[in-house]
């Protein structure tokens, strides 16, 4: 198991956005967390990423326990993350973004340039390297994001709803990308998602959350078809 | 980049070959210019490179000042040993402050104001200290001024000229050096968007801490240098909130977190404001504040209309990238 | 130290804190309306001081009288200087409208030193020399006017908020800027509108103040850090926050000159103020 998560609740001034929740990621495979907006998906992202510290439970990457320790720390750990809102560093050139990221694992600057290089390549955007990230597109914003996280040479990637917004073309360019990185290298994924599209296309075990509970676990054809999500979705079934 | 190069080129030429084509007067507004830019560099790396607004800079010039100023003064120890302790205290400052404000949290306009509070604090705390002088200011010894003394710092206004070219010319190329290494991108990082810095492994506390006692300890060499230069030091005169205004006009104007903006800032500054005085002058007008009314003016214009500064347009003018 | 001169002490601190509280209030409303931090606010207040020194000297206008028509020439110009210059530049990020107040700071000190030159200027009237006496306590006339005209004025814009309809409009875009927009209201004129109340404030603030102290130049920065002091302590946004931290600092100030030198009493403030902002930045009484 390379991430788990045990029973973890987190609390914003009264306010229970999670709630006892456990699941686990196994190595190399992708999985996706959805559920309705509110549900605490991102708040999830947050405390393994370190931006929170839980309230109560653990979350074990590779065993050892993560939870507590700050955003930098969790990065070195071998987390990676992107945003919801897309934070790229506007000033900066695209190749400039990626190569922070790379620093995280490069010795030199040189170095780091190299590996940010073939990032950009693997995402197609190569072309744009020494644009100011500030001109780009938001599909080409959303897939710096991911380039920037990539170079820290990550082995759990965090993906925050990267879909949203992007037309289905473009979706589906994202879904080949993370197929063949995390076939290539063995990456482990973890995706926040609305576009159900990708998480079908993509997730091999998805986990639903509802009032920052997990209501359900499974393979998305169970996941589907479980009652507790459908009400979650779509409501309870009524007589007419 | 080739292209950059030769312009730094030939403008170190010039102005190393200076003062052999103006008098003592010019002299003396191109030192001011240089320590205008060499603080304002200082400041900036605070500034435009961590993204830290600091308005109570003027702190590390009257802690760096007084520090190496007491020194000479009580004990006839020059400014090669003075610039050590002036160092070390200013550092010591920056850090202090810099801990208070990152560790809780504080950042922005509050972050300012905290910079503010404690330059203020710091001026009323020395009008009261007699070892340094009290409110009647502390005078240095000024020893004959035809030979170079290189060690007590003292000589010729040729001296302070050069001494001031050579500090500027370094903090141009550390700062050049800086913004390509790691420090820069992280630096660069922190500014940008700090919540993503960290979400990419850095550790922006401590970096933001490396930025201010870099800042701090570069700024102290200033105060180093206006004590020896001036020779007399008065608490509400070199910690007044005027003089960090005056020390964030220049890279404010030229340009913040480029490398020529603080250097260009200065001398455009410098050299307008001192055509005004002097063509007021000439008219019969001397007005005490209207220095400060043209600095206001010219901040409020490049507030509004060149929000990067002055510097990037006129990079842009001429094609080059910094 | 006699209690009673300990005690004379913090009235006359508190009679001038709640002047002080009017200035901050002026600073409070703004920053709590237009999110603007004006950096200008103290220099406002030292104009205003010496708008009521001058139509003292041509016409012997009592400061309580020039209140008002200077507070309506200081709403007027509020109002103008958040229309042309703060409203266009409101994308702006933060630091850069923070520059611009302070540069329009710089002007304003520097005109008052290049108009009225360096020397203190200074109303006298006569009741500034009397005080009320009760039993051992010794109040000064003008200081309790000057504290009674703050905080009638505090009253008015305590009420106008309340139950006024523009001044609830102004709370709906303090509280929520797009959705006042959705609403229809206008919110740029309403924070030129605001500018212009807490300009108005610092008037009226500025006029009772010229009974207390000589006016110069330097005080304008001084006041604009005293009045930031005044509102982080008492918390950002809040009206009584404001007036009790201009009392606390009022006090303070007043001890501190009673019990350390005078001259280092703004110390104090600062030090209360580097207290607060690492403690607890949202003030006393404020919310963030």
């Amino acid at each position: 198991m390379d991430l788990q998560v045990k029973n973890i609740s987190k609390s914003f001034r009264g306010l229970r956005a999670v709630n006892n929740a456990s699941f686990e990621v196994p190595a190399g495979s992708i999985n996706a967390l959805i559920g309705p907006n509110g549900a605490g998906k991102t708040t999830i992202f947050n405390l393994i990423a370190g931006v929170y510290a839980p309230d109560g439970g653990e979350i074990l990457f590779e065993g050892k326990r993560i939870d507590g320790l700050r955003p930098d720390q969790v990065c070195a750990a071998g987390i990676g993350r992107t945003f919801q809102l897309v934070k790229p560093f506007a000033g900066l050139t695209v190749l400039d973004n990626v190569i922070v990221g790379a620093l995280q694992r490069e010795r030199t600057v040189a170095g780091a340039r190299g590996h940010a290089g073939s990032i950009l390549r693997k995402l197609g955007l190569d072309a744009k390297a020494h644009l100011p990230a500030s001109s780009l597109t938001l599909p080409d914003r959303k897939r710096l994001e991911v380039a920037r996280a990539l170079a820290t040479r990550p082995r759990l990637l965090l993906l925050d709803e990267v879909m949203a917004g992007l037309r289905p073309t473009e979706c589906d360019q994202m879904v080949e990308v993370f197929r063949d990185i995390s076939r290539a290298e063995g990456l482990t994924i973890l995706l926040i998602e609305h576009v159900m599209r990708a998480v079908m296309a993509l997730a091999r075990h998805i986990g639903v959350l509802h009032h920052g509970e997990v209501i359900a676990r499974g393979t998305p054809e169970q996941v589907v078809r479980d009652p507790a999500v459908l009400e979650c979705y779509l409501g309870e079934e009524t007589q007419v | 980049m080739r292209k950059e190069f030769v312009y730094l080129g030939i403008l170190a030429l010039l102005m190393i070959a200076l003062p052999a084509f103006v008098g003592p007067y010019a002299l003396s507004v191109a030192t001011l210019i240089l320590y205008f830019a060499y603080t304002g560099q200082a400041w900036n790396v605070m500034m435009g490179f961590a993204g830290q607004l600091s308005l109570g800079h003027s702190l590390y010039v009257g802690v760096g000042a007084y520090a190496a100023g007491a020194i000479f003064f009580h004990y006839g120890i020059g400014p090669w040993a003075g610039l050590w302790v002036a160092m070390l205290l200013c550092v010591a400052l920056g850090l202090v402050i810099g801990f208070l404000a990152f560790r809780f949290g504080i950042s922005g306009v509050y972050f300012a104001l905290l910079t503010i509070a404690f330059a203020e604090f710091t001026r009323i705390g020395f009008d009261h200290l007699d070892w340094l002088g009290g409110p009647g200011g502390m005078f240095l010894k000024v020893a004959q001024r035809d030979t170079w003394d290189v060690l007590n710092f003292r000589g010729p206004p040729l001296m302070y000229y050069y001494s001031m070219l050579l500090l500027t010319m370094g903090a141009f190329v550390l700062c050049a050096w800086l913004l390509r290494s790691r420090a820069g991108y992280y630096w660069q990082a922190i500014r940008e968007n700090e919540e993503a810095a960290q979400a990419l492994g850095i550790n922006t506390f401590r970096w933001k801490m490396a930025a201010v006692a870099l800042s701090a300890a570069m700024t102290s060499i200033s105060g180093v240098f206006f004590a020896f230069y001036y020779n007399n030091l008065f608490p509400h005169e070199i910690f007044s909130m005027n003089r960090s205004i005056e020390l964030i006009l220049g890279p404010v104007i030229g340009g913040i977190g480029t490398l020529f903006g603080p250097i260009f800032g200065a001398a455009v500054l410098t050299l307008l404001s001192d055509g005004i005085t002097e063509a007021l002058a000439a008219l019969g007008w001397e007005i005490p504040g209207i220095k400060q009314v043209f600095y206001g003016l010219v901040l409020l214009a490049v507030v509004m209309f060149l929000p990067h500064g002055i510097w990037p347009f006129v990079a842009r003018l001429f094609r080059i990238t910094r | 130290m006699s209690f009673d001169l300990v005690a004379n002490v913090v009235i006359a601190g508190v009679l001038t804190g709640l002047v002080y509280g009017l200035m901050a209030l002026g600073l409070s409303v703004i920053f709590g309306v237009v999110r603007v931090v004006n950096f200008a606010h103290g220099e406002m207040m030292t104009v205003a001081m010496y708008a009521a020194t001058l139509l003292f000297g041509a016409l012997h206008l009592d400061p309580f009288l020039s209140m008002l028509p200077v507070a309506a020439l200081f709403f007027v110009l509020g109002y103008a200087l958040q229309a042309g210059l703060i409203n266009p530049f409101i994308t702006r990020p933060e630091h850069s409208q923070f520059m611009l107040l302070v540069a329009v700071a710089i002007v304003m000190v520097n005109a008052l030193l290049m108009i009225f030159g360096p020397d203190a200027r200074n109303v006298q009237l006569d009741y500034q020399l009397e005080s009320f006496e009760i039993g051992k306590l010794l109040i000064d006339k003008a200081r309790l006017y000057a504290a009674l005209a703050a905080v009638l004025a505090a009253a008015g814009l305590f009420l106008f908020f309340r139950f006024s309809l523009t001044g609830k409009a102004i709370r709906a875009c303090a509280d929520n800027y797009l959705g006042a927009k959705v609403v229809g209201l206008n919110v740029k004129k309403y924070y030129a509108f605001t500018f212009g109340l807490g300009s108005a404030c610092v008037a009226v603030a500025g006029c009772a103040m010229a009974l207390l102290v000589d006016v110069t130049p330097p005080l304008g920065p001084y006041y604009t850090l005293l009045a930031f002091v005044i509102v982080i302590v008492g918390g950002l946004g809040s009206m009584t926050g404001a007036l009790l931290g201009g009392v606390l600092i009022g006090v303070s100030e007043a001890l501190a000159g009673l019990f350390i030198t005078p001259s280092a009493k703004s110390m104090f403030s600062f030090g209360l103020l580097i207290l607060v902002l690492l403690l607890r930045p949202q003030g006393l009484l404020g919310r963030r």
